[in-house]
């Protein structure tokens, strides 16, 4: 019962934007991140991107995982990203991108200030491995 | 997230001058225990009011989320601002958790002035309660005028948990089991308000008198003396004890809304009757000595360990208690006696 320890823990919100109403991905990826040790919030389906910043912002999370397969997320992503800027809060948040993402779009995201994007197939481990390694705890 | 990121001082500036992210990265601080939590909570400590909080306890799928979003939206018709701790349990083998009470707050989307912020329990005994009275500071400090600390009824913890709040508020589902199963769960202990949700639900009347006959029982038990048909339970009568409250219970359909406004009228007797009757003074009173304890016991214990550290480690003394060259209690009395002395030595 020490309260003296530092206790940290990898916080992720697992976030599905938008009229997409797909969340198996969403949901296998919340359950492998707790797994991996991780505090995951979910946030339910068809959030709006101002729901999902308010989120990310009041539970102070290390990476938010934008789970998307509508097509959407060349104007979904972007209002996420503005949202956690205007917050003052983007500059510490890894933000990860998976789904249905066409290969020419995801320099575009990335160069918005997505870190990563992880489409179908990708296994596991390598998305935990990437959250280890870039969130500086 | 390097070590640096805690600056105390910008912290606290943040908190009281309102700025949300400064409320949510001091919670962080306080629930990583991060170097400088102590120096935050100490300063923010001096900026608390005292704010009224609800503590919302209850089974799992009870509706306590639900019921949670509700009363939030109803303090927000009010003009009040609200934050919200809900407090989910956390995996004993990986430490992980996955906190979904957010999933409910569908009322008060885009609305920053519910601060809404999950907790797990990670794995720390006793630890839990002290963070979230912590973070209830951070709250009440940040302006709050209400905080609903909601968790899942399920053990010492998590009533150490709702000892945090002033008003405690018991979900209980329709046709959770006969009055013995009341008993048995002991919530009837820990409850100021009780609150059978999905009142529309087969069975909730069943539920709703089987309540009121076992508070009635604990009145009786508890001393209260002749007190009598449940029905009067809020009526203050000519009793030599008539400034104790009378739990009461609650109807309500969480999803619909229903009862959402009676409970709140509740809610705010129980706090008056608290604040009249000086209870509320002296709930806080033996609030802050537990936790004036709780603190104590748990630096202590830090720095015993390093002791014990000191002395070889636990292991090594306990092998040497096994196999019978020294006891249990001339291990203590070594590892103690040097401390004991020393607080001889500097006290004044």
């Amino acid at each position: 019962m020490s309260t003296g320890q530092e206790q940290r823990a990898i916080r992720c919100l697992v976030a599905k934007v938008g009229l997409d109403g797909h969340d198996r991905g969403a949901h296998v990826i919340a359950r492998a991140f707790r797994d991996a040790g991780f505090e995951v919030i979910y946030s339910g389906l068809h959030r709006a991107p101002e729901e999902i910043v308010q989120a990310a912002v009041q539970e102070d999370v290390d990476v938010l995982g934008i789970s998307i397969l509508s097509g959407a997320h060349n104007t979904l992503v972007p209002k996420v990203i503005e949202g956690l800027k205007s917050y003052g809060a983007f500059e510490d948040t890894l933000i990860l991108v998976g789904g249905i993402i066409p290969d020419e779009d995801r320099s575009d995201l990335k160069a918005a200030g997505v870190a990563e994007v992880f489409g179908p197939g990708t296994p596991m481990s390598e998305t935990i491995d990437f959250v280890r390694e870039h969130v500086d705890r | 997230m390097s070590e640096a990121r805690v600056d105390v001082d910008d912290l606290v500036r943040g908190v009281l001058d309102g700025e949300h992210r400064a409320l949510a990265r001091a919670i962080t601080t306080i629930e990583n225990r991060e170097p400088g939590y102590r120096d935050l909570v100490s300063a923010l400590h001096g900026h608390t009011n005292g704010t009224a909080v609800v503590g919302v306890t209850g089974s799992p799928g009870a509706g306590k989320s639900t019921l949670v979003d509700k009363l939030a939206k109803a303090y927000r018709d009010a003009g009040l601002t609200v934050g919200v701790i809900a407090v989910d349990p956390s995996s004993p083998y990986s430490g992980g958790a996955v906190l979904g009470d957010r999933i409910r707050m569908a009322s008060n989307v885009g609305d920053m002035d519910v601060f809404f912020r999950s907790m797990s329990a990670r794995g720390q005994l006793g630890g839990l309660s002290t963070a979230t009275a912590d973070a209830i500071t951070a709250l009440d400090a940040f302006g709050k005028d209400r905080i609903i600390v909601e968790t899942v009824g399920a053990g010492q913890n998590e009533v150490d948990v709702v000892r945090t709040a002033d008003s405690v508020v018991v979900l209980v589902q329709p046709g959770s089991g006969d009055d013995v199963q009341m008993l048995k769960a002991g919530i009837l202990e820990i409850g100021d308000l009780f609150v059978v949700n999905k009142a529309d639900m087969d069975g909730a009347a069943t539920t709703v008198s089987d309540l009121r006959e076992m508070l009635h029982l604990r009145d009786g038990s508890t001393g209260g003396g002749g007190h009598h048909g449940l029905e009067t339970h809020d009526s203050i009568d000519g009793d030599d004890d008539d400034d104790t409250w009378d739990p009461r219970v609650l109807e309500t359909v969480a999803t619909e809304g229903e009862g959402v406004d009676d409970l709140i009228d509740a809610l705010d007797d129980h706090r008056s009757l608290l604040r009249e009757t000086g209870e509320l003074d002296e709930r806080a009173h033996t609030r802050y000595a537990e936790e004036i304890r709780q603190l104590l016991r748990a630096d202590a214990a830090d720095l015993l360990e390093t002791e014990l550290d000191r002395h070889g480690g636990i292991d090594e003394l306990a092998d040497a208690v096994q196999a019978r060259e020294t006891d249990p209690y001339s291990v203590v009395d070594r590892v103690l006696d040097p401390l004991a002395d020393c607080v001889e030595r500097r006290r004044e």
